[in-house]
């Protein structure tokens, strides 16, 4: 095990991804191509496949057919976890219940020792502070908020200084407020790794604040994929729909 | 069970090809180790006292009333060593510390947080699986000789306290010291290594398995016991028919 150091950012190619569980299929054929240093977001409705797809980018699940490039190589290539750091935000935070948030947060540096220790404390300090939660390094994830949970998850990935991150649903269960911090934060890691971001949400604003491209999925297909103003403009129903909903009733 | 052994295998190969980080994860060993040692010392030490005590009681009274009492203290003291306290601490661990392990690490199967360790390039064979498998390997020889010395004290209680015995303290240590020797302890020593293995393997490779939610960590838990107990019983006579070919 050891941590690369290289600052390239990573181009993903996601090639005719099928997934089923059971007889469900969940991904029909997924297609998109994620450039260097960009912030490429994903929406849909709930259950149409989203995080099984950011899963399969990362490696944690196996396609039933297609393929997942980085930089042209298969996620599974011998050695390409070591060359590329990636981290993935999940949408439950997903944080080691038996350590502290510090602990968390500082896991990547310490497993890996890339850090001397007083250094890595720093990181720590300074990570969770960008996302709101300074002085919580000794709190268990058991005492906070699924809102808090989420931060910690975000600031573990921070850490990393990734090159390629995936965000799933980074903002919800977070105030709006802190959303904002979170899309300025997603900004602002780019600028300084030029990590290529993926951000699944459900979040509007998010997404049409801080995407290059937006792609629209439903039942495991893509709908639609382009630049912001291009979505906006869009004649799917769908598309359409998901993005113009609003509370009032109809005429 | 046996459709698991080919996984059950290659993890503990998996295991052993980690070991050399073993030294980098040392504070995870030393913390497992404290469960594993310090945590089932107490109720190691009362069940060999127990059995100890019953297992002089069942051959006791057949052996005097034979006229075979002097030799009472070398056959609890074999019989202790080399079979009892090995498979029946290893039952106990397998119910105490496998259990622990696969729901622990079961339940970072379930709520992701093995994924997120993958993410991050944290091998959990290196992370969750050599710390334990070591503790325990360590750990469980270790408290073999606890129950060892507790078992015999408990012996040769029963004996110079129990009437339907009525062999001496004395009698029954010094028959038990010119009888069992040395290798009669490695005996136990070894198969209690192997044990500690089998329940180390069982227990994180059904955890790193488990799948669903809680009920998908109570048949973790359940299968790690009773598949660990299964294969220390029944790789315990083909381990001892070994031992005593070696020995001759
Ligand atoms: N491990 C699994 N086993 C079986 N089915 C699964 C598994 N993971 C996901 N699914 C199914 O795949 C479908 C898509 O799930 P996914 O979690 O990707 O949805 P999503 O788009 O992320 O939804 P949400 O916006 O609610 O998070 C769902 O119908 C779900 O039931
Ligand atoms: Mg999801």
């Amino acid at each position: 095990m050891s941590a690369p150091t290289n600052h390239e950012s990573v181009r993903v190619e996601v090639r005719g991804l099928r997934k089923s569980f059971a007889d469900h299929e969940v991904l029909r054929g997924v297609s998109f191509t994620v450039e260097r240093g960009e912030i490429f977001v994903l929406m849909g409705p709930s259950g149409s496949g989203k995080s099984v797809l950011l899963k399969h980018i990362i490696g944690l699940e196996e396609p039933d057919a297609g393929e997942l490039l980085l930089e042209g190589q298969g996620i599974h290539t011998e050695g390409l976890r070591d060359r590329y750091r990636m981290a993935m935000v999940f949408q439950s935070g997903a944080l080691l219940n038996s350590l502290t948030v510090g602990e968390n947060v500082g896991l990547y540096l310490r497993e890996h020792r890339l850090r001397p220790e007083p250094d890595i404390r720093r990181i720590i300090a300074e990570k969770l502070d960008i996302v709101g939660l300074k002085g919580t390094e000794e709190k268990i994830p058991a005492e906070l908020s699924g809102g808090m949970k989420k931060r910690v998850a975000l600031a573990r990935a921070l850490v990393i200084e990734p090159q390629l991150i995936l965000y799933d649903e980074p903002t919800s269960e977070l105030d709006p407020l802190i959303a904002i911090t979170i899309g300025q934060e997603i900004l602002a890691l780019r600028e300084r790794t030029h990590a290529t971001s993926i951000v699944v949400t459900h979040d509007r604003d998010l997404a049409f604040g801080i995407a290059d491209r937006i792609a629209m999925i439903a039942d495991g297909e893509i709908l639609e994929i382009g630049r912001p103003e291009d979505l906006r403009r869009s004649q799917h129903p769908l598309v359409r729909k998901f993005l113009t909903a609003d509370f009032k009733p109809k005429p | 069970m046996f459709r698991d052994i080919g996984g059950l295998v290659l993890l503990f190969w998996r295991t052993l090809q980690a070991l050399p980080l073993a030294f980098r994860h040392r504070r995870k060993v030393l913390e497992q180790f404290y469960e594993v040692g310090l945590g089932s010392l107490l109720m190691v030490c009362i069940l060999s006292f127990f059995i100890g005590g019953v297992l002089a009681l069942e051959i006791g009274p057949v052996m005097v009333e034979r006229g075979l009492a002097n030799y009472l203290g070398g056959i609890v003291g074999l019989g202790l060593c080399r079979e009892l306290a090995p498979v029946l601490m290893a039952v106990l661990i397998a119910g105490r510390i496998g259990s622990a392990m696969a729901a622990e690490i079961g339940s970072m199967a379930v709520y992701q947080e093995i994924d997120a360790l993958r993410t991050m390039n944290i091998n959990p064979i290196h992370y969750l699986v050599l710390p334990r498998i070591i503790a325990i390997a360590v750990g469980l020889p270790m408290l073999l000789i606890f129950a060892d010395l507790v078992g015999w004290m408990g012996g040769a209680l029963v004996c110079s306290t129990n009437q339907q015995v009525a062999v001496g303290m004395q009698s029954f240590l010094s028959n038990l010291r010119s009888t069992v020797e040395i290798q009669d302890v490695f005996h136990g020593l070894i198969k209690t290594f192997v044990f500690a293995l089998i329940i180390g393997t069982v227990s994180c490779h059904q955890g790193l398995a488990t799948i669903g939610g809680p009920r998908g960590i109570g048949r973790t838990v359940t299968k790690a016991v009773v598949n660990s107990i299964v294969l220390i019983l029944i790789l315990d006579y083909f381990l001892t028919h070994l031992l005593v070919q070696i020995e001759k």
